[in-house]
């Protein structure tokens, strides 16, 4: 295995698609250097710089925190800017798009299905209780911050959709990561919205979806646990159900 | 060409044109928003400030410990009526993002943590582990959508603003999905674009980093400020410039050379006391920090690395649960990028290009001097960080000043009227259409993008270093100029309308040679030695207060270079004194406060 400074060579095949073209999605390989350091991203970077202009890939931060770069790398859904070359040595190295979402060009997917739903779980507090700016923070001690943090750490990258078989055949499913940010916010002591946003869960497009595959926990790069967001969410919805059976609830 | 009426138009959906973007709605319920970003709002570079933000909060801190911290952490350069309405307004801004949901770090009792920095007196640090601009920027994306009058336009790059009348009247974008041109006539326009640490190779930003506003506001002949002031982070990753977060060093990581000596001491920021006293060794600001790695490197006494000299941060004794808890993003980095564990191992670190303390003048209104433009965040020179910002106090100023900018760019549009004039500004969108749709037309067989590119950003890096000499700098000064000859020339592979990245980076890389120019310009007109710009020529190497406690100006000329003028600092409490810190800086503390006593 080269170490940093060491340069080897390996071959990167791409998928390829043009909607201006007339033909359909190809694929292109390009052989290029790397070294023990070297990114998926950085060879998508040397390749549009040196080799292939044309070649098109969100990116920005390098630091796996903007959640720009998701791709399919050897069939698993991954950050190209946190995922190296020297893992898949000798190679080749097949990208492609993110899976299960419309492909706009190369390694572009239209997002806007994620966006809207995002929009659509109310990702924002609606306070419990209404407090003024000049009555401080609201008290939240370490075990309520842990009760949610860990699923505030969505950076919105998709990978668990591409993950997703459910997500794959039904586009209306909320998915993964957005039940953990729906999760998130009505987990927050802060936040009195639960009820409203519970409605997304019990829908058909809710948790009741999820077929517990548990690959979207796998690809997360941040360790948000998108399957365990649902299953405490089948749990909750499970117990409304079963609460409105009871007196006294409307 | 549609055109979309607003109100309001923001260019840039990071902190601070979010943050104007949530005040503009509150002000009015009615009020359309457009908000413009090249990028989906939670991908701007916000995402990636590590450490927090400021705001006096314990009870022995006071906004005169943080006026002060500020003042001469930037080297009296500040403006000091602008700190001043900083430092009185971060913590309603850190409140409001807190009832907004942030997940600030908390103490035992449920209140909010604070953290020390670098050239800070007091913990004032507001923090959400080590991703605060992540959550910051999450939170204000989020709650953004709760107000219907923001209209955002994702992935829309603004290629050109629409000026008539002498005032700021909209934008043109492009859909970068369809290439599709839109016009968006506003009434008032905020910039909020954020910097340009990518016209330098090793830098912490993100590819978006491309100083777009500045250059904007620059091409219609409103100066850049202060552009000279670059600042370099201290402890980044080699070869990539990623960032380790000064929150290394304010939970108590260390700084050694290749013989695990704490080197700091010798650069005027000792005594090395056990860890922690603030505003000394590993907790000095980022110039003199940045500065004390470049004599380490020529005395030798850096390890070599494959992506050069580096220095050790070491985080051993803090223990990996410690770690875990306060720093897991710089673990994760250190792991993922390095195969280091900081439990274990120090972490190799050099400096790096991170922060653009100048940028688009603006008042404390966030006004700048074309009617209708107002500028925020760190496209705009608000006047708070002077010649060297302080850690935690970028953050702090997207949401007091977005504020500002959202309140402001209301105002403004409901008394001055809304969008008129739209003969004349359908004209200049065309024009401008026609401009931004050149490289597409140009022949095959021209340079690649990307030379002309990594030839800048090594020209940069060159002149205008850590230490600057006025022949190298003279040398960028020239080569930029060819430059600018050559990306008019460079041909593009991809030639279609829709999601043409290499035509937008040409348009970037447009804005980027404007902006280097105006750095490596102002740099050598400054003869002298301040913060972040530090010289080695003869008669240059020290502060000159009375040649130079002035801001630079730089003013686009087309076709040539720019031309350099000077602005008055606004000095209202502090006059300027000696800048030390350590033992120094307590001895200079005493001293001001004895002078302020006897006055």
């Amino acid at each position: 295995m080269p170490d940093g400074r060491t340069v080897e060579h390996i071959t990167i095949e791409v998928l390829r698609y043009d909607p201006a073209g007339t033909e359909g999605p190809r694929t292109q390989s390009w052989t290029i250097p790397y070294t023990h350091e070297t990114s998926v991203l950085e060879a998508l970077q040397h390749i549009k710089d040196h080799l292939d202009g044309s070649l098109t890939f969100r990116w920005s931060c390098r630091m796996a925190i903007c959640g720009s770069c998701g791709v399919m790398v050897n069939g698993v859904p991954h950050l190209g800017c946190r995922t190296f070359l020297r893992d898949f040595a000798p190679g080749p190295v097949r990208v492609e798009a993110l899976a299960h979402f419309p492909i706009e060009k190369d390694l572009v997917v239209d997002a806007e299905d994620f966006v809207a739903k995002l929009a659509s779980i109310k990702p924002y507090i609606v306070p419990k209780e209404e407090r003024r700016l000049e009555e401080g923070p609201y008290v939240q001690p370490p075990e309520e911050l842990e009760r949610f943090e860990s699923f505030s750490h969505c950076i919105n990258c998709m990978l668990c959709y591409a993950a997703c078989p459910q997500y794959g055949l039904d586009p209306k499913f909320l998915g993964p990561g957005l039940t953990a940010l729906l999760h998130r916010y009505n987990s927050d002591s802060r936040d009195g919205a639960k009820d409203e946003r519970m409605e997304l869960v019990h829908s058909e497009e809710g948790v009741w979806s999820c077929t517990a595959v548990g690959y979207c926990s796998e690809v997360c790069p941040k360790q948000v646990d998108p399957a365990n967001a649902v299953n405490q969410n089948k749990t909750a919805s499970a117990l409304d159900w079963f609460a409105r059976f009871l007196p006294g609830r409307k | 060409m549609e055109v979309f009426e607003a109100d309001i138009a923001i260019v840039g959906g990071g902190g601070a044109g979010l943050r104007a973007a949530i005040a503009a709605a509150e002000a009015s319920p009615r009020l359309k928003i457009a908000l413009v970003s090249k990028v989906y709002p939670m991908r701007s570079h916000t995402v990636a400030a590590e450490g927090g933000s400021a705001a006096v909060t314990l009870a022995e801190d006071s906004l005169e410990h943080h006026f002060h911290d500020t003042v001469a952490g930037g080297d009296w350069l500040c403006d000091q009526d602008a700190v001043q309405y900083f430092v009185e307004h971060c913590l309603e801004e850190m409140v409001q993002l807190e009832h907004w949901g942030c997940p600030w770090s908390r103490r035992p009792d449920g209140s909010v943590n604070v953290r020390a920095f670098g050239g800070m007196k007091i913990e004032r640090t507001w923090f959400a582990a080590d991703m605060t601009g992540f959550h910051m920027l999450h939170t204000l994306f989020q709650t953004s959508i709760k107000y219907p009058q923001i209209r955002r336009f994702d992935e829309h790059f603004v290629c050109d603003l629409l000026v008539a009348d002498g005032r700021a009247r909209g934008v043109l974008a492009v859909e970068v999905a369809t290439g599709e041109f839109r016009m968006i006539r506003a009434g008032a326009v905020v910039i909020a674009t954020g910097g340009a640490g990518r016209v330098f190779r090793q830098n912490t930003n993100g590819g978006i980093v491309t100083g777009d506003g500045m250059a904007l506001a620059y091409r219609h002949g409103v100066p850049l400020r202060d552009m000279e002031f670059m600042q370099y982070h201290p402890t980044c990753m080699p070869g990539s410039g990623l960032l380790f977060t000064e929150a290394c060093r304010g939970e108590g990581g260390l700084l050694v050379n290749k013989d695990g000596y704490r080197y700091l001491q010798d650069y005027g920021l000792g005594p090395p006391d056990p860890w922690p006293r603030k505003k000394a060794m590993e907790l000095g600001p980022r110039d003199r920090l940045s500065q004390a790695f470049w004599h380490e490197q020529r005395k030798g006494r850096t390890i070599p690395t494959a992506g050069g000299d580096a220095v050790h941060l070491d985080l051993r004794h803090l223990g990996r649960t410690k770690l875990r808890e306060r720093l897991p993003q710089i673990c994760e980095l250190a792991e993922e990028f390095m195969g280091i564990d900081p439990a274990v191992s120090p972490i190799p670190v050099r400096p790096a290009i991170h922060y653009t303390m100048g940028g688009i003048p603006t008042d404390v209104r966030t006004a700048t001097s074309l009617p209708g433009l107002f500028a925020v965040g760190e496209c705009a020179s608000s006047g708070i960080h002077g010649a060297n910002r302080l850690g935690s106090n970028s953050l702090a100023e997207l949401c007091v000043f977005g504020r500002v900018a959202g309140e402001e760019a209301a105002r403004f549009a409901a008394e001055a009227g809304g969008a008129e004039n739209g003969v004349s500004l359908r004209w200049q969108a065309q024009d401008a259409l026609r401009e931004a749709v050149r490289p597409l037309e140009r022949p095959a067989g021209g340079e690649r993008l990307a030379h002309v590119r990594d030839a800048m950003a090594k020209s940069m890096e060159h002149g205008c270093g850590i230490y600057r000499i006025a022949a190298e700098m003279e040398e960028t000064c020239r080569t930029l100029s060819e430059l600018k000859a050559r990306a008019a020339e460079v041909s593009l592979a991809d030639r279609s309308p829709a999601w043409n990245t290499e035509w937008l980076t040409t348009l970037e890389l447009g804005f980027q040679l404007d902006v280097a120019e105006a750095i490596v310009h102002s740099a050598l007109a400054r003869r002298e030695s301040r913060g972040a710009h530090q010289r080695l020529d003869p008669g240059c190497t020290e502060r000159d207060d009375a040649r130079f406690l002035k801001h630079t100006l730089a003013w686009n000329v087309v076709g040539g270079a720019p031309r350099i003028g000077w602005g008055e600092v606004t000095i209202t409490s502090s006059a300027p004194g000696t800048r030390a810190y350590g033992a120094a800086g307590e001895a200079a503390d005493h001293e001001r406060k004895a002078a302020a006593g006897n006055a």
